[in-house]
């Protein structure tokens, strides 16, 4: 007997809606949820994968204990009760003795974020932390620096749009569904797109102007752009005057930052800059300047999202139909949002962070995610305290933090490790206790509330029972609670108890999702005025071009633009990436995707690569100050000369992931733990490397 | 020829496999076989921009199969009743004849069964009223599938718009 069951994927963290047949307690098909417009059947490669992950066996099918030192893949199967009474009595050890601040969380957001933060507050630790500052953070402080909205609460209407720019942001590789087609049916209606990237990607070739930019130089095209802009008068004026503060600074900033200044840094022709100011906009405000989706590439990166931004700003399309929009919640049409369990009263917490995100030496990230590549340096320099137990929850320190070898002598300072995982990760690996979550076709989870033009709620309904001895995270946090004496804070036994708590006062109720898989607050798209309606939060109420969030921490709102130096001749400039078959460090060892894509390779310009004796396919030595790795080359005249590009991901070190072990490096290895200390994101364009055949 | 027509849009298509791997994944294939394949040609610098093609290779299902005709056991077929050409596992002797046969790859071998496998337009989806897997999840919906008169004329359509002049 076949049954429909409404879901949502995570094969990545994008999390597309799906439909999935069942039958015999067996996912038999999924796809993209046809009732949601941009999805409409829709799945991408990873989301295809799914039932092959549901099916591996090389999953983590049991809790598993250390036996061996760590890493050495020495493990003993343990049963549940075992596995969390070690967790729990080496938990209230370590907290007795260094205090609840002692434990550290990380994860990738994702849905039941809220029950892993309320863990940490009942502990009375401050020191939860997510991916995003790695992957962005500073595109999160420079939108509220200049909107006082996240970049997370902001998306773009790209099928309206007419005139679409991406820098490096390589969507048709990253894949979100929904943004991907809305953007081909733009272009299918004549929208024009204009790609930025030191290499050639899928995007680039969908593209209608193409810059091989010098690598990490896009701020100086950007204030040439500005300058144009400005000395031609191409801005929307009217917007300019109503919503803009800081407008006349700069003006005067940009004066000096001709296009023929940002053609010698930039490699791209003056008249080139003048012509697509002058393209780009006649379109406006229907005009995306993309901040991306990632954001962490340079010391400066708080101000290259900023310039981009300020570009929206100028071209009025900001909350403008074709261009941004800021997400709208319930509130907008008197609906209320699903609660969440860090509405709870919890414990005082006096300490700073261990990332001191918040405190004078670090005023701007975003303390709702921390900047998780401060880990190693807090746990190694025991500043501003010792840090003794890590429980790492879809979250991986050792290929996702730059540096693996600084990461690994931090993790090997502390007590305990604990893995909340799906897959023999290399952090699992790495770990004392793998407590084993079910994947998300067995498992149900939080309420997603999704805030947008027309807020929603979706839901992750559970589709079978799960393969192997696994538990859903709120449930493996609640057990470890139960055993610490926080217990009361999970007021639930099953996550569907836990979300019909979460629901009371929506006016929705579990039963409501499961003939599409969400519900809406309302039908139509909820636009702001554009001539009074905008509702800024930063403490102007308009836009900050001279941002009071920077300039109260010290910061300047124009800092004069640093030449980026060229790596000396026998280096490369470090750049990496995404590809479509791949979900960051997650997805290496599924058989389908693994078959299609089983390591990465380093892109060279071809004349570098001929000069360095270096034919296609080769194997090659690569090295920076942090490690070194062999990897094959693929020599292509589609880099830029500077630069050499490898894909996120690979390397992995978990040889119980036999199809992804040891195949290619891992970027992580190689990369310097640099931060952008305005806006938190790491510098992962930051390193130099060499190259030599091998 | 069978009487349905599997049309790629190929200026939508972004090349992202997710329809190889629908496609492994709804008939349960092991490594190995790809019974429909995206090959990426290019990119190329053309005009200042980089171009590249994305190739969608499945099965054409022709009038006159080529792989029907070599297949000694009668295992490859024709399906009467819309033309569909598929392999019947009970009669394939895993001779791989159909497969040096076809001028375009398409039969597959299935190592962990020994027979040939290929792209059967999912038959058991169309029964169903559904379309072939491929069709169905492909990211961008550049995969078109239908009776030859029922795929809309994108690309004529699209034609019309460029040259067409309102002014």
């Amino acid at each position: 007997m076949q049954q429909e069951v409404y879901s949502i994927c995570f094969m990545c963290s994008i999390r597309c809606p799906i439909r999935c047949i069942v039958e015999n307690d067996d996912v038999k098909w999924i796809e993209g949820n046809p009732h949601v417009p941009g999805i409409e059947g829709s799945l991408c490669p990873r989301g295809s994968a799914g039932i092959a992950l549901l099916k591996d066996h090389e999953r983590v099918q049991s809790p598993m204990i250390r036996t061996g030192p760590r890493g050495s893949g020495k493990w003993k199967k343990a049963t549940w009760d075992e596995a969390l009474d070690y967790v729990a009595d080496k938990l209230k050890e370590i907290i007795k003795k260094h205090g609840g601040p002692s434990v550290v969380l990380g994860e990738r957001t994702q849905i039941s974020t809220h029950v892993s933060k309320t863990f940490l507050r009942a502990i009375g630790s401050p020191n939860h932390f997510t991916h995003d500052a790695i992957c962005k953070g500073s595109v999160n402080t420079a939108c509220r620096s200049l909107f006082g909205y996240t970049d997370a609460q902001m998306s773009t209407d790209l099928g309206n749009a007419r005139h679409i720019v991406m820098y490096g942001h390589n969507l048709l590789e990253s894949i979100e569904v929904k943004p991907v087609n809305n953007m081909m049916s733009a272009l299918e209606k004549g929208a024009k797109l204009t790609y930025i990237d030191p290499r050639v990607t899928v995007t680039a070739t969908k593209a209608h102007r193409y810059w091989m930019i010098r690598p990490n130089t896009d701020l100086a095209l950007n204030y040439a752009l500005m300058h144009v802009i400005i000395k031609e008068r191409l801005y929307d004026k009217p917007y300019v005057d109503r919503w803009i503060v800081g407008f006349q600074e700069l003006r005067s900033f940009v004066q000096p930052y001709t296009p023929e200044w940002a053609e010698e840094e930039t490699g791209i022709p003056a008249e080139e800059i003048v012509a697509f100011a002058r393209e780009v906009s006649k379109d406006k405000p229907r005009v995306i300047f993309h901040f991306g989706y990632r954001g962490s590439n340079q010391v400066e990166e708080v101000y290259v999202r900023r310039s981009i931004m300020i570009l929206n700003s100028l071209m009025g399309s900001v909350e403008a139909k074709g261009g941004f929009f800021f997400k709208k919640g319930p509130g907008e049409v008197g609906g209320k949002a699903a609660r969440k369990l860090t509405e709870q009263e919890f414990p005082k917490i006096d300490v700073p962070r261990f990332d001191k995100v918040g405190t004078p030496d670090f005023p701007l990230p975003d303390p709702n995610h921390g900047v998780g590549q401060m880990l190693p340096m807090a746990i190694l320099n025991e500043d501003p305290y010792p840090l003794k137990a890590l429980i790492a929850y879809r979250f991986e320190p050792l290929m996702s933090i730059p540096d693996t070898t600084q990461t690994r002598k931090a993790l090997d300072k502390l007590d305990l490790i604990v893995s909340i995982e799906i897959n023999y990760s290399d952090i699992a690996w790495y770990s004392d206790v793998i407590l084993p979550e079910s994947i998300y076709l067995e498992r149900t989870d939080c309420p997603r509330q999704v805030n947008g033009l027309k807020p929603q709620i979706f839901l992750r309904k559970q589709a079978v029972t799960p393969r192997y001895d696994t538990r859903p995270g709120p449930i493996i946090l609640k057990q470890i609670g139960e055993r610490i004496g926080i217990g009361q804070y999970f007021p639930y036994n099953t996550v569907e108890d836990l979300v019909r708590w979460q629901l009371e006062g929506t006016g929705f109720y579990l039963e409501d999702f499961e003939k599409k898989g969400f519900v809406a607050y309302t039908n139509k798209q909820i636009f702001w005025d554009r001539n009074d309606g905008i509702k800024f939060k930063t403490p102007s109420g308009k836009i900050e071009f001279v941002s009071s969030l920077l300039e109260n921490a010290g910061f300047e709102s124009f800092p004069p633009y640093e030449h980026i130096q060229s790596p000396p001749e026998d280096q490369f400039r470090l750049v990496v990436g995404r590809c479509a078959l791949h979900t960051h460090i997650s997805t290496q060892n599924n058989p389908y995707l693994n078959e299609l894509m089983p390591e990465n390779r380093l892109w060279i310009n071809a004349r570098r690569a001929a000069a360095l004796g270096i034919p296609d396919g080769s194997l090659v030595e690569i090295a920076s100050k942090q490690g070194s790795g062999t990897i094959k080359a693929f020599v292509t005249d589609l880099i830029h000369p500077e630069a050499v590009f490898m894909l996120h991901g690979f390397g992995h070190q978990a040889e119980m992931a036999t199809r992804s072990f040891n195949r290619g490096v891992s970027d992580a290895l190689l990369q310097e733990n640099v931060t952008d200390m305005v806006g938190g994101s790491p510098a992962f364009h930051h390193t130099f490397v060499t190259v030599k055949p091998v | 020829m069978s009487k349905y027509y599997l049309f790629q849009d190929a200026k939508n298509c972004i090349g992202c496999h997710s329809c190889e791997v629908v496609c492994k994944s709804n008939k349960d294939l092991p490594l190995g076989p790809r019974i429909c394949q995206i090959l990426t040609i290019g990119p190329r610098i053309v005009d200042n921009v980089p171009k590249a093609a994305y190739v969608f290779m499945p099965c054409f299902h022709c009038e006159d199969p080529w792989c029907v005709a070599a297949c000694p056991t009668g295992a490859m077929q024709k399906r009467a009743k819309d033309g569909i050409v598929f392999v019947d596992h009970d009669l394939c002797v895993g001779c791989k004849t159909c497969m040096s046969a076809c001028p375009w790859g398409a039969p597959q071998w299935n190592p962990e069964i020994g027979k040939v496998v290929k792209c059967d337009y999912c038959k058991d989806r169309i029964d169903e009223g559904l379309k072939p897997a491929c069709v169905t999840i492909c990211t961008t919906h550049c995969l078109h599938f239908g009776t030859t008169d029922e795929i809309p004329p994108l690309r004529r359509e699209r034609y019309a718009k460029a040259m067409a002049s309102l002014e």
